[in-house]
């Protein structure tokens, strides 16, 4: 289908609208913005967040940024909650008590804190369940809306509140999880990696699919926080184009178990292009910490691999 | 013609919800609760319910998902027991605040630690200020019964609170007794249908749930809960009355059992005011004018009530199927004294744990509890109103 995604932008109405109280330089509320633009128009969708940022910033009482409906119940449980929700949609459907025919499609929202963590349980119950819903998990890499605790998907060594880059111990020592092929692991129809900003397109293209892919779907979508990874408020478009270009976080899709790399950088940058301007990998560039950026750019380059491999035996 | 029927209490909450047919059931298995969304997935199964049944990992998603379905503007129901509510424990304030009106089948069971499968009442000792209508069953008829009675009385717009129905796990929801059941198309009348006035799934009206709540409104939003509490008990009643016009059988805040003329009694939930029934039957007989007050709703607390029908005694027990651990009494007790206090009627009151995790609860521990509440209305003296029943020495 032809379409030009600038236009998209232009002339389809954001449903979060203007007004949340999200830092200047998140890079969460576009995702929540292009993954709801792939909705059709005349599609009523219910949103479903988990405690967190984004949560506590578009719903304070009583003003809310959503325009559709919504529901928010706890940290942990935003899978398990729009199960519910889903199946009432099944249930009073299949029974005629809906007073029109239309179609509403189910979205939820998480940081990798209520996704990656606490919320795994929810969230892995819900996928297998096979609910027609779409779990998108905008990954800032950590405990953003407590103050910058480690999660499991805090890249390794990272400087963070709970993880602090100290004398005998350099940051988070762990590597990080990784989410989307526990999904994967899933069997789901639909299961993708993105970015909110600077690739409009792979965002807007992957969460339509996701959206109208009958059954579970789930999208892991990096999103800077200049908080916690403390880059410069304007460089949240730069700060997305390398985590692309180093492969720190590849735009990949997985269509019911056959992998596609969306983008292959022509030139793979060094990792340190991604480190030096975030403050929390800034320990890593002290003299005698070399030892750090080898082996993140291994851990890097080891997933990388891993992704061509998959990309190439699953397309056999 | 009301149906004769043999069936165990857990069948008989089953059945209550095939006639309710809720559009969600979520639940997750946990002894002893585990046959009621075993009979009610078979009711699905078989077609015979028009219930989509979520089959969840794990009891905190059987809450979330109700919340998620009752939210949406559907009626959603589930059954648990013990750590089971435990594990729900954080969703079972939010749906009260969330003023949806869930349904739960709760067959009380110890909570862990040890753990234990067997029958007391610290499970739902552990929400009894979660905002949750609470209502407890001597025996099958009346988990049955209050099942019915259930949807009417947490959907009313005075009211709008979830509402569990309580029964002693095994005891009664294992053991096969006789039952008065009602017909399919009474019970489904008598419910009613489902008119939720804002749901999320209205497309004419979108609305946001669960906000963040901070300090200029949360307050009055807790007041306005506390009030709905508080309407629930005029609802309760109103909804009872009802009910005995379609069965004769008559409901009100508690039972009393020969307490008119009664100089010493006991004050129970559940299945021990069926076996202390027979101990006041005896009792009786010998002379002894003994009572029973059997609380049926909890929650909202009849204090006012409560205190006006044990003022005429000369000495009361409390028998808590909990201990608070709190080296005062439990829960039951400090709620019984203090409606009493507060309404002015001061009559010397013990508090008994008894059965705690399954210890059996026998007629002739019942009765020693009132052969001391004989010794204590002869001389008004209580040495020690926190005591053990059924304890090993």
């Amino acid at each position: 289908m032809a379409y030009n995604v600038k236009e998209i932008m232009a002339n389809k109405p954001s449903r979060l609208t203007a007004g949340h109280r999200m830092c200047a330089g998140c890079g969460a509320p576009p995702v929540a913005r292009m993954v709801l633009r792939a909705l059709k128009e005349e599609d009523n969708a219910v949103v479903a967040c988990a405690t967190g940022c984004m949560e506590v910033s578009t719903f304070i009482y009583p003003y809310t940024a959503w325009t559709d409906s919504f529901i928010h119940t706890a940290f942990e449980n935003a899978a398990a909650t729009l199960s519910g929700v889903e199946a009432a949609y099944k249930s009073l459907k299949r029974q005629g008590k809906l007073s029109n025919d239309g179609h509403t499609k189910f979205l939820a929202f998480g940081g990798d804190g209520g996704t990656y963590d606490i919320g795994i349980q929810s969230l892995s119950g819900a996928m297998e369940r096979g609910h027609d819903m779409v779990y998108v998990c905008y990954d800032n890499g950590a405990y953003m809306n407590t103050g910058i605790q480690r999660s499991s998907a805090t890249p390794r060594f990272a400087d963070t509140t709970t993880s602090p880059a100290g004398s005998v111990i350099p940051g988070k020592m762990q590597s990080r999880k990784d989410l989307a092929k526990v999904m994967v692991a899933h069997h789901l129809p639909y299961v993708a990696q993105s970015i909110g900003v600077n690739n409009f397109k792979d965002l807007y293209e992957k969460s339509e699919k996701a959206i109208y892919t009958e059954g579970p779907a789930f999208l892991n979508v990096l999103a800077p926080c200049p908080r916690g990874w403390g880059y410069p408020t304007d460089m949240l478009m730069q700060i997305n184009k390398l985590a692309v270009d180093t492969c720190y976080w590849p735009l990949y899709e997985v269509i019911d178990g056959k992998y596609t790399i969306n983008y292959k950088p022509a030139k793979k940058l060094p990792i340190e292009e991604f480190l030096r301007p975030q403050k929390r990998f800034k320990h890593m560039f002290k003299p005698g910490n070399e030892w750090m950026i080898e082996a993140f750019q291994k851990e890097v380059d080891d997933r990388w691999q891993e992704l061509l491999d998959l990309e190439e035996i699953t397309n056999k | 013609m009301s149906i004769r029927e043999r069936l165990s209490g857990n069948e008989a909450a089953a059945i209550a919800m095939k006639q309710i047919n809720p559009d969600v059931v979520a639940a997750f298995p946990i002894t002893p609760s585990t046959e009621i969304p075993q009979y009610f997935s078979t009711f699905v199964s078989n077609g015979v319910v028009d219930t989509e049944f979520v089959a969840v990992e794990s009891e905190h998603s059987a809450m979330s998902a109700c919340v998620g379905a009752e939210a949406a503007g559907s009626r959603a129901m589930t059954a648990t027991s013990a750590n089971g509510l435990s594990y729900m424990w954080e969703m079972i304030y939010i749906a009260s605040s969330m003023r949806l009106p869930i349904v739960m089948s709760l067959v009380n069971r110890a909570v862990s630690g040890p753990i234990n499968i067997h029958n007391d009442h610290s499970d739902a000792m552990g929400v009894r200020d979660a905002g949750w209508v609470m209502l407890f069953s001597e025996n099958n008829q009346e988990a049955y019964d209050n099942l019915v009675m259930a949807h009417r009385i947490a959907e009313n717009e005075k009211v709008l609170l979830p509402l569990m129905v309580c029964q002693d796990g095994f005891i009664t929801s294992h053991s096969i007794e006789n039952i008065e059941l009602i017909e399919d198309d009474k019970v489904k009348e008598f419910v009613g249908k489902y008119n939720p006035k804002h749901y999320l799934l209205n497309d004419k009206e979108k609305i946001a749930m669960g906000p963040l709540d901070l300090q200029p409104y949360l307050f009055e939003h807790k007041r306005q809960q506390a009030q709905a509490m508080a309407n629930a008990k005029d609802v309760i009643l109103e909804v009872s009355k009802d009910f005995e016009k379609m069965t004769g059988r008559k409901y009100g805040l508690f039972e009393e059992y020969k307490l008119e003329d009664a100089e010493i009694a006991i004050v129970c939930m559940n299945s021990t005011a069926g076996t202390t029934k027979y101990v006041v039957d005896e009792l009786r007989n010998k002379g002894i004018k003994a009572g029973l007050l059997k609380i049926r709703v909890f929650r909202p607390f009849p204090a006012k009530e409560i205190a006006e029908a044990l003022s005429g005694l000369k000495a009361i027990a409390v028998l808590d199927k909990s201990d608070s651990l709190n080296a005062v009494g439990g829960p039951l007790f400090t709620d019984v004294t203090s409606a009493m206090y507060v309404n002015k009627v001061i009559v010397p009151t013990v508090n008994y744990i008894y059965g705690i995790g399954g210890r059996d609860t026998k007629a002739d521990d019942i009765e020693k509890v009132y052969m001391d509440l004989q010794k204590i209305a002869e001389t008004g003296n209580v040495d020690n109103p926190y005591r053990y029943m059924g304890l090993r020495g």
